[in-house]
């Protein structure tokens, strides 16, 4: 009886090591097969500005509090015009920095005058909530200088960026963390 | 030097136009305004780019894993110390779930990697791949001990057991079929880039980031209650990751042991795991012919084909309706409706997709290719779900005899909650 009893603990531990030695295989394999296409750096989520249509997702999506995504301004591009209609309502009063002449919600955009007739823009990201308004806004009527992107120093980035699968444009996209933004005009690839 | 500068980007802006030119692109179309000549020598300011979080806490991350994962073996298979896997399980919950917000984590990683096999265009970060295989390999040679103390779903659920209520055994068995559903399709979505369902759904994010979706919150919190009672209901009826692990521990070399010793039988152990992952002793039967669970046994290994011909029919039934989750498919779908007539008004999916100016033909051709990919994967699905279930229906058929209260392999999770109720361990000490 003992002799039957240490037969079958061996043949037990036989199969058992059989099929660890399949399990090894196979996550050996699979990890192999991973491996040709790791890369050592991380990516990143960013925002193709070229398909982003500013829907205004982004400000109530994200799984922040204040949405990672900001108003980004290529200076290059912008028209530094009197009359933004990014920084504008559609009919303003008039074209001063009052609160009810501003299109933005949190009064994010600071307007300064350079010289006649040019105006800068720029965005205080601690106040932009990543709304689009003002983006959807300089499309409209302006070169498009304004833009949403995934600002880098406030996105915790989700292994499923939250937005992304809200986002009507698919717009959003994984890109690698060396060039971690798409700024518009500057592409170039 | 300004002037030189708006010409250059201006160049530069011409080539990117050309570039562009086949795709025409709106954004590049409009440059309504040129950009001005300031004569005051007005200096433009910088765009920002904040960086990125270093690579280097990623790597961090993933020593901490290590790290957590030996403490943890150590802990449950040579210690035998309770007290040492509940401090652990807070560390964890600490670090990998409030304060690295619970990404990247093991279970996530299996779309990941899914998704680097299936699609050329993605490349997957190789953190990604250390959180997917080192809980694996750990597993393979000592049991389930990510699950007990370093995986941070696990860790929130396991400080929530305070009353657990025993599931009956053939709820919790039948239950545990839901993983295998919810991997099988999180792994299809994966592999069609449609979707990371188990990132999308998981119910502890929203509580280890302090803010999320009001629906997962609320899911997530109704688990916790559930699990005061009924001990870890994600880790037991839902994670995915979970299958696979049970896979490699069921293999495992090495696994915790309810006594230290030898069992004396004294069925002191019997009631104190709250996950039923203990297996009393098989009871002697002396009368029961061999050759009853023998003709049983025959019938469904004759059945098992059959079994997979009837998930792979299931699977090629429903392909088209899963590959509805894809957002392509679903944007062809609406546009397909507008070009016919049938909805007259677009929304933001088929404005966004207007503005690009691709043709609709070239859209509907992929999201026929994709409905292709989500009917084959659906049936290939399909076929795995019927031999799992043909498996698991022979495996229960299999008699099997036990003289100890084991732990069972595949279900325990290496909590060390049964070590203090044997008597043998108190006598050792």
């Amino acid at each position: 009886m003992p002799e039957k009893d240490k037969d079958k603990i061996s043949r037990r531990d036989f199969i058992s090591n059989t099929i660890r030695g399949v399990c090894l295989l196979g996550l050996g394999g699979t990890l192999g097969l991973v491996a040709t296409r790791t890369q050592a750096g991380d990516t990143v989520w960013q925002i193709d500005p070229n398909k982003c249509i500013g829907c205004g997702r982004c400000a109530d999506h994200c799984v922040l509090e204040i949405s990672a995504v900001k108003c980004v301004h290529n200076f290059a591009m912008c028209g530094y015009c009197k009359l933004c209609t990014g920084y504008f309502e559609p009919q303003p009063n008039a074209l001063n920095t009052g609160a009810e002449n501003q299109l933005c919600p949190t009064g994010a955009i600071r307007r300064s005058f350079v010289e006649h007739p040019y105006y800068e823009y720029e965005i205080d990201e601690e106040l932009c909530v990543g709304c689009g308004k003002c983006v959807v806004g300089c499309n409209a009527f302006g070169n498009g200088s304004l833009f949403l992107q995934i600002r880098h120093d406030v996105c915790v980035n989700c292994n499923e960026c939250a937005i992304s699968v809200v986002c009507p444009s698919g717009a959003f996209k994984r890109v690698n963390a060396s060039k971690p933004y798409i700024l518009k005009g500057e592409e170039g690839e | 030097m300004i002037y030189g500068y708006c010409k250059i980007s201006g160049a530069v802006l011409l080539i990117i136009c050309l570039l562009f030119a086949f795709a025409p692109n709106y954004a590049f179309s409009v440059q309504r305004f040129p950009p001005p000549q300031f004569k005051s020598g007005h200096v433009l300011p910088e765009t920002t780019q904040a960086p990125p979080r270093s690579d280097f806490y990623e790597y961090l991350d993933a020593g901490v894993l290590l790290a957590a994962l030996a403490v943890a073996t150590y802990l449950a298979l040579k210690r035998r110390s309770r007290t040492g896997l509940l401090i652990l399980t807070i560390f964890s919950l600490a670090y990998f779930g409030f304060w690295r917000m619970g990404c990247v984590c093991a279970v996530g990683s299996v779309q990941n990697v899914t998704i680097t096999l299936f699609q050329t265009g993605y490349s997957i970060p190789l953190v990604v791949v250390i959180f997917f295989a080192l809980p694996l390999i750990f597993t393979l040679f000592f049991g389930r001990t990510f699950c007990a103390a370093v995986c941070p779903l696990g860790a929130i659920q396991d400080i929530f057991v305070i009353k657990p209520v025993r599931v009956p055994r053939w709820l919790d068995r039948g239950l545990r079929v839901i993983p295998y559903l919810y991997l099988g399709f999180a792994v299809l979505f994966a592999a069609t880039g449609s979707a990371f369902i188990i990132c999308e759904y998981d119910p502890f994010i929203a509580f280890f980031r302090r803010g999320g979706r009001a629906a997962i919150l609320a899911f997530g919190g109704l688990l916790l209650i559930l699990g005061m009672f009924v001990g870890r209901p994600y880790c037991r009826y839902l994670c995915p990751y979970g299958v696979v692990l049970s896979w490699m521990s069921k293999a495992s070399k090495w696994h915790v042991s309810i006594t230290p010793n030898e069992c004396i039988q004294c069925r002191l152990c019997e009631d104190s795991c709250p996950f039923e992952a203990i297996d009393s002793p098989t009871e002697e039967k002396a009368n029961t012919p061999r050759t009853e669970g023998k003709g049983r046994l025959i019938t469904l290994i004759i059945l098992l084909p059959l079994f997979i011909a009837m998930g792979v029919g299931l699977g090629a039934g429903v392909g088209s309706y899963l590959s509805r989750i894809d957002p392509d498919v679903r944007l062809a779908e609406r546009i397909w409706l507008e070009d016919t007539g049938q909805i007259d008004e677009m929304d933001d999916a088929s404005e966004a997709f207007r503005k690009t100016g691709r043709p609709s033909s070239e859209l509907f051709a992929e999201a026929k290719q994709l409905r292709r990919q989500f009917r084959i994967g659906s049936m290939i699905l399909g076929g795995f779900l019927g031999l799992f279930t043909g498996i698991k229906m022979i495996s229960l058929s299999i008699k099997r005899s036990r003289k100890d209260y084991e732990t069972n392999r595949t279900h325990c999770v290496s909590c060390g909650r049964c070590f203090s109720y044997c008597p043998v361990e108190k006598d050792e000490k």
